[in-house]
């Protein structure tokens, strides 16, 4: 397959995917009054942990034998979540623990 | 219109940020402003552009990035079920809101109560539509910078982490029970321990989805049992 079509194709079920999940409630409950307990459950509880491992996912390039891979990570993450705690605002939460994070590793910890 | 506009500020500023932190990452990538816009257009999901970057980068199989993208956005299935009744009522517009319905305008949507003077129907989709530009336009800039102004971007990813690490924190604070997070994370940890990192998505979403179940059909006992 050539560089160009795999890059289409993957954006393509990308879009196809993205798309899909936005559709679901739509298609499986556009008739019904109520979607049964048990998505009503799922749709409460999965958010959160889906998230969780998201964050795990971020990982995945992270040398965990070395402290300049893993310290960054870790200090920027602290960063994001000590200034969401205080000022709950997700533009600066984001930004500074990007920035902070681009620092950490572009400058300290090379 | 202006009521509209007015709305969607915060998230004018959110999106070129985040849209140019994408747009950078994919320049580096080594795919252009084009692909930046073309993207943006047509997928248009924070955090799945981010990890689609990766997938682009590390050549993953179709199979692969269609059970990430399946997985990262699930949370979006649920965002439909509070506007099945509204945006059926909005005729052609029907399709372009369900597209369209990211995190982002999820929340305005929900928390915008339409003067009694103006068009729902417009004010819905103005919103939805002005944050899809502010979107494209941020992921053209970030590839536009990336391309013009040479400088060292690297890092720049975290922002994807910090983007999860936040809507985290929201949910962790509006959860009334901590069990479903520490179980996503506790199965994502040993997932991630066992399997290849780049595959343990899937694994870890199914046993988090088991063990949650499970967890459902033994706190309905107890409360039985209780009675």
């Amino acid at each position: 397959m050539s560089p160009i079509l795999f890059a289409i194709l993957t954006v393509a079920v990308t879009a196809a995917c993205t798309f899909a999940t936005r559709l679901v409630p739509f298609v499986l409950f556009g008739t019904r009054d109520k979607p049964p307990a048990i998505v009503r459950y799922l749709g409460e509880v999965l958010p959160p942990a889906v998230m969780a491992i998201l964050i795990i996912y971020c990982l995945k390039d992270v040398d965990f034998s070395s402290a300049n891979s893993i310290l960054p990570q870790v200090i920027s993450a602290a960063v994001v979540v000590l200034l969401h705690l205080w000022k709950r605002n997700n533009l600066l939460s984001i930004g500074a623990g990007t920035v902070c994070y681009m620092l950490l590793v572009q400058f300290v910890f090379i | 219109m202006s009521f509209a506009f007015r709305r969607t500020v915060p998230v004018l500023f959110g999106y070129l940020f985040l849209g140019t932190a994408f747009g950078l990452m994919l320049q580096s990538a080594g795919y252009n402003f084009i692909w930046a816009i073309f993207i943006s257009m047509f997928v248009y999901t924070g955090s799945g552009q981010f990890a689609l970057v990766g997938l682009l980068s590390g050549g993953a199989g179709l199979f692969t990035t269609a059970v990430m993208q399946l997985s990262i956005n699930s949370r979006h299935m649920f965002y439909g079920l509070s506007f099945i009744e509204k945006f059926k009522r909005m005729g052609k517009l029907y399709p372009y809101m369900i597209f369209s319905l990211t995190d982002e305008t999820y929340s305005l949507l929900c928390s915008t109560a339409v003067p009694g003077n103006a068009d729902e129907k417009k004010v819905f989709f103005l919103i939805a539509l002005f944050d899809q530009i502010y979107w494209i336009a941020g992921s053209a800039l970030g590839a536009l910078i990336g391309q013009l102004i040479p400088f060292n971007s690297s890092g720049v990813e975290f922002a994807m982490t910090a983007l999860f690490i936040v809507i985290f924190v929201e949910q962790w604070i509006a959860a009334k029970n901590h069990m479903p997070a520490i179980v996503g994370a506790v199965c994502g940890i040993i997932c991630f321990l066992i399997f290849d990192p780049s595959n343990f998505i899937l694994p870890a979403l199914v046993t988090t989805v088991a063990v949650l179940t499970m967890y459902r059909q033994l706190s309905f006992k107890r409360k039985g049992a209780a009675k």
